[in-house]
């Protein structure tokens, strides 16, 4: 039985005391797991968090808002630039970190421009065009990218007694944690509910009072900021950066992140993100047909699940609750 | 915001026209409402009523004329600064948000009353969500929607939408209303039930409603005046009676004898 006595409860983010017990556990086995896992596991792990980040942000846009978005790799690129030549300026890592999601999230408004007056299809292209922009300016330009060399960025994270790779893990855990929370709770907010409002009927949202401009902009810059946050960390988790790594091929990624992960859905968002990162894994000796699996699994999702990940996982936990019903 | 002129009408509309390539939608409307009055517009397909209405909450621009509310001009303003200047609607083909529940639909109606902080937002700090949950809870009593609370729009039966939209828009707290076709496609009970509560929501939200519908019988049922349209023109203005006896308005209807 499900009683409810008060609005502020049924607010509640975790309002069972079952889900609670799962969300603990689940919780619990992360922190535990460097300590068991191998080296390498819980590298993934932590580049699972990085992108799980960005993966959160893409969906509040494309999921949530209705915004379709081809412009990731550039956002990415922005956000790790800006990590770097910080971080070799000598600049705080939490400061560069916040620096590059804001330089991200400010391209994020100009590039959401467009959408006031495109939709669908016309504004990817035109968000598909500022990734390739980037990427160009990049590639063409020693200043910014730091040249044939590339950019060494300087790794921050001072030993604390705690093997690198654990005191890293917790680092980004902690990080992919706090943006998960504001996540859920920004969708349950007046913010997410003019989002979804606007992807489902952008009319009668503005007929009962939500700024279009001031919305649809809002959403480009909290999911720019986002995925500017995963370029800063992956530019430290790295440390290098070149032009290549923030091709169109790093766009897919992502979105295939979100569409196999479940549109519209934050835990859909990492298990999305887990999936890009574990496939290449699984395989590795046929590195070139990675993106034909993406492709293939995209067309699977689409026809059988298409709210991805984090809708078969509901109908699991819907058949539990109900078993041996059905 | 009330202009204390005594005579001047809630809505005051003159000499609107629009037009769409070559075809005059509306061509030079006046209409006047005034507080708490439940005006009627009719006229066959295609004769205007639903352009003046998206005129007045600003979906299109009109090329000539002028619409007044509480004595200050709309035109030109986006349809959210019209909804935040207190005009709700409804739309003819239901415009939902069908992936919500009805519960989120009616929040969204109390989205300008938000006192919208980015960072209660992030942090869950649900004062004011409190707040305008017992406004939206009032209006789920009105409306009878107490089983249909929590269920996804998408999910709800066609009565139930239409009743839905008309309590997203009440949430806005509208000084005017606007529903276009509310009982259209309803059952005969569902029609009964639209036309009291169109009643009843004059008599408790204390608001002028303007609507359109093709209804006659239910219309002049609820109407306190009714204004006829055929080919964007005014033909006929005046009580129900009057209106539906007007022969300009039978020749619109049924054609010449």
């Amino acid at each position: 039985m499900d009683l409810i006595e008060s609005y502020r409860e049924e607010l509640k983010l975790i309002r069972k005391r079952g889900t609670a017990f799962w969300v603990g556990l689940l919780l619990g086995a992360l922190i535990l797991l460097p300590w068991v896992a191998s080296e390498y596991f819980v590298y993934l792990l932590t580049l699972i968090a990085i992108y799980a980040i960005g993966t959160m942000g893409q969906n509040l846009l494309i999921g949530y808002t209705g915004q379709i978005s081809f412009g990731q790799a550039g956002f990415l690129a922005i956000g790790a630039y800006t990590f770097g030549h910080l971080a070799r300026a000598g600049v705080p890592m939490l400061l560069a970190l916040l620096a590059a999601g804001v330089a991200a999230g400010l391209f994020g408004i100009v590039v959401g421009f467009p959408s006031l007056r495109l939709k669908g299809p016309y504004l990817a292209i035109v968000t598909l065009g500022f990734g390739i922009a980037v990427y160009q300016i990049l590639a063409n330009s020693e200043l910014l990218s730091g040249g044939r060399m590339g950019l060494s960025v300087p790794k921050f994270l001072p030993e604390i007694g705690i093997p690198r790779a654990t005191a890293v893990y917790y680092f980004h855990f902690l990080l992919a944690l706090a943006f998960t929370l504001a996540t859920y709770n920004l969708v349950a907010s007046y913010m997410g509910r003019a989002f979804v409002a606007i992807r489902d009927n952008d009319i009668a949202a503005e007929a009962i009072g939500v700024n279009l401009t001031r919305y649809k902009l809002l959403a480009f810059a909290i999911s720019s900021f986002y995925t500017g946050v995963q370029g800063g960390l992956y530019a430290q988790l790295i440390g290098y950066l070149e032009p290549n790594m923030f091709t169109f091929m790093e766009t897919i990624t992502i979105f295939v992140a979100v569409i196999i992960g479940g549109l519209a859905s934050v835990e859909g968002s990492i298990m999305g993100a887990a999936f890009v990162l574990l496939v290449p894994q699984v395989f590795s000796g046929y590195k070139e047909f990675i993106p034909v699996v993406f492709g293939i699994t995209i067309f699977i999702v689409l026809i059988f699940e298409p709210l991805g990940l984090s809708g078969r996982w509901l109908k699991i936990r819907l058949y539990w609750k109900n078993w041996p019903f059905r | 915001m009330n202009k204390s002129g005594g005579s001047k009408a809630l809505l005051e509309i003159e000499d609107l026209s629009i037009s769409f390539g070559g075809i005059m939608a509306l061509a030079g409307v006046d209409l006047r409402l005034e507080e708490q009055e439940i005006l009627t517009v009719i006229g066959p397909n295609g004769s205007g009523k639903t352009s003046m209405f998206n005129c007045i909450s600003g979906v299109y621009r009109p090329n000539r004329g002028k619409i007044l509310f509480e004595g200050e001009s709309l035109l030109g303003l986006s349809p959210d600064r019209i909804a935040r200047r207190g005009i709700g609607r409804t739309f003819q083909n239901l415009r939902l948000f069908l992936h919500m529940t009805v519960l989120e639909n009616l929040l969204l109606g109390r989205h300008v009353h938000f006192r919208k902080n980015p960072f209660h937002a992030f942090m869950r700090i649900k004062r004011e969500e409190i707040r305008h949950r017992e406004v939206v809870e009032e209006i789920i009593d009105f409306l009878d929607l107490h089983a249909y609370r929590k269920a996804r729009v998408a999910d709800c039966p066609y009565g139930i939408q239409k009743k839905v939209e008309i309590g997203r828009a009440l949430a806005l707290e509208p000084k005017l209303l606007l529903l276009d076709e509310p009982i259209s496609g309803l059952t005969a009970e569902e029609k009964e039930e639209a036309a009291y509560r169109i009643g009843e929501i004059r008599g408790r939200y204390r608001i002028a409603v303007l609507l359109v519908e093709h209804d006659l019988r239910i219309a002049s049922r609820v109407a306190d005046r009714m204004v006829a349209l055929d080919y964007g023109r005014k033909i006929a203005e005046g009580t129900p009676q009057e209106v539906q006896s007007h022969p300009e308005v039978i020749r619109a209807y049924v054609g010449e004898e």
